[in-house]
């Protein structure tokens, strides 16, 4: 009993992070500056780290936590990047 | 076939209410993304789901593995590091650039999205000078 409510539970996260990234794909396409788009792109970068370790809760596997932490270390590069070419008009200087 | 059938019930309860509580903050955090009016307020709906939303599937997630494998598995802690090191980086960024793109459209006499950053030109803006 406790295992059916232990997958519906992950069912129900699963869920919620995916229409969480609808959400964002929303404000990333009509947000009306550049910043609303970076802003959006960099949450949907956390909530796909977010649904990938979710995966290795369901299918019990460690390793989807190393392919975590690949996307968390490409969000915060790219949205760096992004963030010093609004600011800047280049990225390396 | 997944290891969910072998888990005890006390890791079961845990990893149930912490998967139930991330779910539910990452979707509001998402909704204040879309749904709030201004740049400046949209910013704080993804800081709940960095922090609170993400932390709380890092938790559930160190706990099932550490019940399921019967031995510490804690490496979640370095997405949670790394996370907890990143999040205010990237917003303080993310609120620089914000600031200097509605200051320099203002410069031009475009009135852009952020009127909280308005700056008091004439006497009757400033009612500390009188």
């Amino acid at each position: 009993m406790l295992t059916d409510l232990l997958t519906l539970a992950i069912g129900f996260a699963t869920l919620c992070v995916v229409a969480a990234m609808l959400f964002c794909m929303v404000r990333l396409l009509l947000g009306p500056t550049a910043q609303d788009r970076v802003l959006a792109l960099d949450t949907l970068w956390m909530c796909a780290m977010l649904l990938i370790l979710m995966l290795g809760i369901r299918f019990g596997s460690l390793i989807y936590f190393e392919a975590a932490v690949l996307i968390a270390l490409t969000g915060f590069v790219s949205t760096v990047a992004l963030a010093k070419f609004l600011m800047r008009g280049e990225v390396i200087e | 076939m997944n290891g969910l059938e072998t888990l005890p019930a006390w890791a079961a309860v845990i990893v149930i209410c912490l998967l139930v509580l991330g779910g539910a903050i990452v979707l509001i955090g998402a909704l204040g993304l879309m749904r709030l009016p201004t740049f400046y307020q949209r910013i704080h709906g993804p800081a709940i789901t960095v922090t609170l939303g993400a932390g709380a599937i890092l938790i559930a997630s160190m706990v099932y593995f550490t019940a399921a494998q019967s031995r510490l598995v804690v490496h979640e802690l370095l997405i949670t590091l790394f996370i907890m090191m990143t999040a205010p980086v990237v917003s303080m960024l993310i609120m620089r650039v914000a600031v200097y793109r509605d200051l320099r459209g203002r410069k031009g006499g475009f009135a852009g999205e952020g009127d909280v950053y308005r700056q008091p030109t004439t006497a009757q803006d400033r009612p500390d000078t009188k």
